[in-house]
């Protein structure tokens, strides 16, 4: 077990490299001039902008530019970005607490969703619900993110005014920035927990409740899909059948014989859920206006503000290779077959 | 390897039937069997038409027939009227036109995102696949390089450096899409690079080339074009959010996504009335979901007739 964890971290940096690589590449298409001038930030710099090219090596052949770069990445200096009018690191972990509030929420409502609606599916098979769910992933794979968010936010904001866009209501807001206020973690729900205060959690989590209700839906359409098809395989083997011959209630075999096993292709393409995770994240995060790393990088990307769309790509690239080993390490976890071979 | 065990099962039941059913009418038979799939091929049927008849649907007054006309400056939407079916959204832009002209928009970013990546998929995975070893071992991990990726970020990355425009965004997702094609076409090669037809003709003495060209693509490009139509719906969705999101489309130019991204401002509508705007984001949200949806159910008919191997993961 240690032994595959061990090979597969080892591969870690090699996809850091490529995936930096592919980064780098694509800044070529800009001149070393428009590359030095995202180093400053201040107009009174601009002469200086010979200068910067000699220290950041842009008149260097490409290999020595690619190695001054990473060498300055890996020291965390990714330059000043200009829309969130701060160093491009200081930025990201501003604004990385938000996102993954929002992930981890939708993440957990995905899983128990998908799962429970995938078995149940498969074990009544072409029956109301397994209709229903199956209409419902055609559709959530056919309706785009940001419509049924639009919608969602036509209904519960503009008709009822339940649930507002942004993070946090004004005076919510004011409060969190007064000094009464510890951040504990930065996930806003919790901290207004860990600070005992009800009415703050109360507005965090109206706020949350239509982006996490948009990425659920979404999502959990694939996870139905995936969770359904391994389950519909598992049901037809042999040990089920001979789990039922043996008397076993319905409900032991489904739940601890067969969607044990069922769930281990599921956690392979778990990996795909992630990638819709992030991916989706960035839409949603524009359509409620929530400001965590997705708008930003959006935002940023829209006024050349290149500095940030590298930490946005570098740190969205960096989460899914992580996403992805964990995916691996689980499943080495749950499968033993795969540690051996 | 499984169709051949198939075949001296299936032959005697063909023969008993009274006339000999060709492949087409097979096809065809079990493609009708399936509503969802009718359905499907309605919707992409009619979505073709409307693009090609655009300029008689919405006559153009611009000289871009793509840029969507508007009667003045107003910035609020209007609702349905004789002179716009549809009404108008920000600033005035007609939304039928653009609904109109959006099927064509949609059809040339799809198809020219399908090109491009198949193209690359048969000069890179081709190459590949015929020949292995180092050739093969470097293409296969560039494309992991660009899987390592989620999609949406490296278009929204390149389009950023690029710079915004149709042509960039196309460029865009075609980069993120060729990865997938050529490791498709790569698998399909090493299958058939053993086969007894391509021993022969390299028995016969074909150079590489035209072992590759005339025997090994034609049997080698149909899983391709099975991903290619579920791909469609794909394609168009994240040309549709690129446009949302400032990245695709310029303001005015008829395109779904980008019609959607201007209704954002009059989501809440009025103080009395919070459906006053409806129809800027139904009428494009429509458009997408149709047009979207009839490729799904399209490339699912398609994958379940030509790839039967693919059915159980439905």
């Amino acid at each position: 077990m240690t032994a595959f964890v061990v090979r597969r971290l080892l591969l870690l940096p090699l996809v850091g490299l490529g995936v930096s690589g592919l980064i780098f590449l694509l800044l070529q298409f800009l001149t070393p001039a428009m590359r030095a001038s995202l180093y400053i930030h201040d107009p009174k710099q601009l002469n200086a902008l010979p200068d910067l090219i000699r220290k950041y090596h842009l008149d260097q052949p490409v290999y020595v530019q690619y190695w001054a770069w990473l060498v300055q990445v890996a020291h965390g200096d990714l330059g000043w970005s200009e829309t969130a009018r701060e160093p491009v690191a200081d930025a990201i972990r501003g604004y990385f607490p938000a996102t993954l509030e929002l992930a981890l929420y939708a993440f957990g409502f995905i899983l128990v969703l998908g799962v429970w609606l995938g078995t149940q599916s498969a074990v009544h098979k072409d029956h109301v619900l397994d209709q229903v769910s199956r209409f419902t992933s055609i559709s959530g794979a056919s309706l785009p993110t940001f419509v049924w968010g639009l919608l969602l936010l036509m209904i519960f904001y503009g008709h009822f005014g339940w649930f507002p866009p942004g993070r946090l209501s004004l005076n919510a807001d004011l409060y969190v920035r007064s000094g009464a206020f510890h951040p504990y973690t930065g996930l806003m729900t919790v901290d207004a927990l860990l600070n005992g205060r009800l009415w703050l959690f109360w507005d965090a989590a109206k706020h949350l409740i239509l982006p996490v209700a948009t990425l659920t839906y979404y999502l959990t359409a694939v996870l139905v899909r995936i969770t359904r098809s391994s389950m519909l395989e598992t049901l037809r083997t042999d040990y089920v059948r001979t789990a039922r011959a043996k008397g076993l209630a319905e409900r032991v075999v489904v739940d601890k014989h067969a969607r044990r096993n069922a769930l281990i292709p599921v956690i392979t393409l778990g990996s795909l859920l992630f990638v819709g995770l992030l991916s989706g994240v960035v839409i949603t995060e524009t359509v409620f206006n929530y400001p965590g790393i997705g708008q930003w990088g959006v935002e940023a990307s829209q006024q050349l503000d290149i500095p940030a769309v590298t930490g946005f790509a570098l740190i969205f690239a960096g989460l899914l290779v992580i996403g992805n080993l964990c995916a691996d390490v689980m499943y080495a976890i749950v499968d033993p077959r795969i540690r051996l071979s | 390897m499984s169709a051949v065990h198939a075949r001296p099962a299936a032959l005697p039941a063909a023969r008993r039937a009274k006339a000999v059913e060709t492949g087409w009418q097979r096809t065809l038979r079990r493609f009708r069997s399936n509503p969802l799939s009718v359905l499907g091929a309605g919707l992409v049927a009619f979505f073709v038409v409307m693009a090609l008849l655009a300029p008689f649907l919405a006559h153009p007054t611009e000289r871009n027939p793509y840029m969507i006309p508007h009667s003045g400056y107003a910035s609020d939407p209007r609702p349905p009227s004789p002179g716009h079916p549809f009404g108008t959204t920000e600033e005035q832009f007609d939304l039928f036109y653009g609904v109109v002209w959006g099927a064509r928009t949609a059809f040339m970013v799809a198809l020219s995102v399908v090109a491009t990546a198949v193209a690359i998929a048969l000069a890179l995975g081709s190459v590949s696949g015929f020949y292995g070893g180092r050739a093969d071992e470097i293409v296969m991990r560039v494309t992991d390089v660009f899987l390592a990726f989620p999609g949406l970020i490296l278009t929204v990355v390149i389009v950023a450096v690029l710079g915004q425009s149709v042509r960039n965004a196309v460029i865009a997702i075609a980069v993120v899409e060729w990865p997938t094609y050529t490791r498709l076409l790569r698998g399909e090669f090493l299958r058939v690079r053993d086969m007894e037809y391509v021993q022969a003709a390299r028995a016969l003495g074909s150079g590489d080339l035209r072992v590759i060209a005339r025997h090994m693509i034609p049997n080698a490009v149909y899983p391709l074009l099975i991903l290619a139509s579920l791909n469609m719906g794909g394609i168009v969705i994240t040309f549709a959010a690129l446009s949302f999101l400032g990245l695709g489309a310029p303001p005015g130019y008829a395109d779904w996504g980008q019609l959607v991204s201007l209704s954002h401002n009059w989501i809440a509508g009025t103080a009395g009335d919070p459906f006053t705007y409806w129809y800027t984001l139904i009428v494009p949200g429509t458009a997408i979901f149709l047009f979207v949806l009839g490729w799904n159910l399209l490339g699912d008919a398609f994958r379940d007739i030509f790839d039967p191997r693919l059915q159980g993961s439905r």
